[in-house]
């Protein structure tokens, strides 16, 4: 088992997020903002004139902190940068595709649920959803 | 070499032959026990594999009531709460604590989120619309409880399918490679030791074959021998010699007994 990542124990990680702003706002209103003595923030706000780049910036920087445990992601922002989130294998951060507001959820696209519906094909994964 | 696979490189004794059936043995076991320890991790792997279904679709709703909720907020208090509750944001304080569990000796994350400090965005939306806020608050924290246990969830999904993966690699990989090689080792071993049997016994009849003829050369020297005492015994009672009698026969030979 060495070869497997080592799976860290961490009394007090973050969640991260990249999404529209609206999502973003919410889960700030709940308490999950975070902005350390750089003024680096644990979140991204998505909205038109944001670029890909940054957001594939965002992503690497994210899933490369080490007190980052998860990273929300908006399903949209997720399929524009979608070559990342499928190469991603790492356990932790754990990323994590969430529905925004205007862009209903597509089960689909989701690559983590995409392979459960691999495994799973015999069961209605997504075939009744929403 | 042996013709059927491969098999390792050994000399062929017994003792060998022992030390190839303990690996044997201690192959099957290993065997047994990984094919117990893939089972456990499916049927684990299953568990949370219909939990994530099911959390997905609940995260759906959650997520779907949450927006609502933000919505609201933002009619009563106005559009303009987001900037507010973006400028505030300091430290968070709501954090994720995460711990590992472990199943069939796989180490699973574990993710649970907790409050930390006293929530702030209290004087948020002070002038209208603060019940909604703190409804809105809530229902986010909701949120973000289901999306805690979705992501421990879809942690241990990746983990333990990377288990598995690896766990059958060596299942297989006993099953089909390092047995056969075992027992062919075993065969081979088996075959030389009873090539050497059959070596042996060959030659030990080749030595009892000879001894044999030996023994039956001797029988009949000894009885020639036995023969032709019983012949000159015979002449000897006649008076002659049987040996005078030959030499009597072959007259040529001087004699320098007889003086003539």
């Amino acid at each position: 088992m060495a070869n497997r990542a080592q799976i860290p124990t961490n009394n007090s990680a973050l969640i991260a997020m990249i999404a529209d702003e609206d999502t973003v706002t919410g889960f700030l209103l709940a308490g999950v903002g975070n902005v350390d003595l750089r003024r680096k923030t644990n979140y991204l706000i998505v909205d038109s004139k944001t670029t890909v780049k940054q957001i594939e910036d965002a992503f690497k920087e994210f899933t490369t902190r080490d007190d980052v445990a998860i990273v929300l992601i908006s399903q949209y922002v997720a399929n524009m940068i979608r070559f990342l989130v499928d190469s991603y294998n790492k356990p932790v951060p754990a990323i994590l595709e969430i529905p925004s507001k205007d862009h209903p959820y597509d089960p689909a696209h989701d690559s983590v649920l995409s392979r459960v519906k691999y495994l799973f094909s015999t069961e209605s994964v997504a075939g009744d959803r929403r | 070499m042996s013709g059927q696979g491969q098999r390792l490189n050994v000399v062929p004794t017994v003792t060998v032959l022992g030390v190839i059936k303990a690996r044997l043995v201690g192959a099957t076991r290993g065997h047994a026990l990984l094919k117990k320890k893939s089972d456990a991790l499916t049927v684990q792997f299953r568990a949370i594999l219909k939990k994530i279904v099911a959390t997905k679709e609940a995260m759906g709703d959650i997520m779907k009531s949450s927006s609502f909720a933000l919505t609201e907020a933002k009619y009563v208090a106005g559009d303009n709460i987001k900037y507010t509750v973006i400028e505030n944001v300091k430290t968070a304080s709501l954090r994720v604590r995460s711990r590992t569990e472990n199943v069939a000796g796989v180490k699973l994350p574990k993710f649970e989120y907790f409050t930390e400090a006293e929530t702030k965005n209290e004087l948020t939306g002070l002038a209208r619309g603060g019940q909604q806020v703190q409804g809105c608050k809530t229902a986010y924290v909701k949120a973000i409880e289901v999306l805690v246990e979705l992501a421990s969830l879809q942690t241990s999904f990746l983990t333990l399918d990377e288990a598995i993966k690896t766990t059958n690699r060596r299942v297989n990989a006993l099953e089909s490679v390092v047995k056969p090689k075992l027992e062919n080792t075993i065969s081979y071993i088996k075959g030389e030791l009873d090539e050497l049997e059959r070596e042996d016994f060959f030659r030990l009849k080749k030595i009892q074959a000879f001894k044999k003829r030996e023994i039956e050369k001797q029988m009949k020297e000894s009885k020639k021998f036995a023969e032709e005492q019983a012949a000159e015994n015979l002449s000897l009672q006649r008076g002659i010699s049987i040996d005078a009698a030959n030499n009597m026969l072959s007259a040529t030979h001087k004699d320098d007994d007889i003086i003539f």
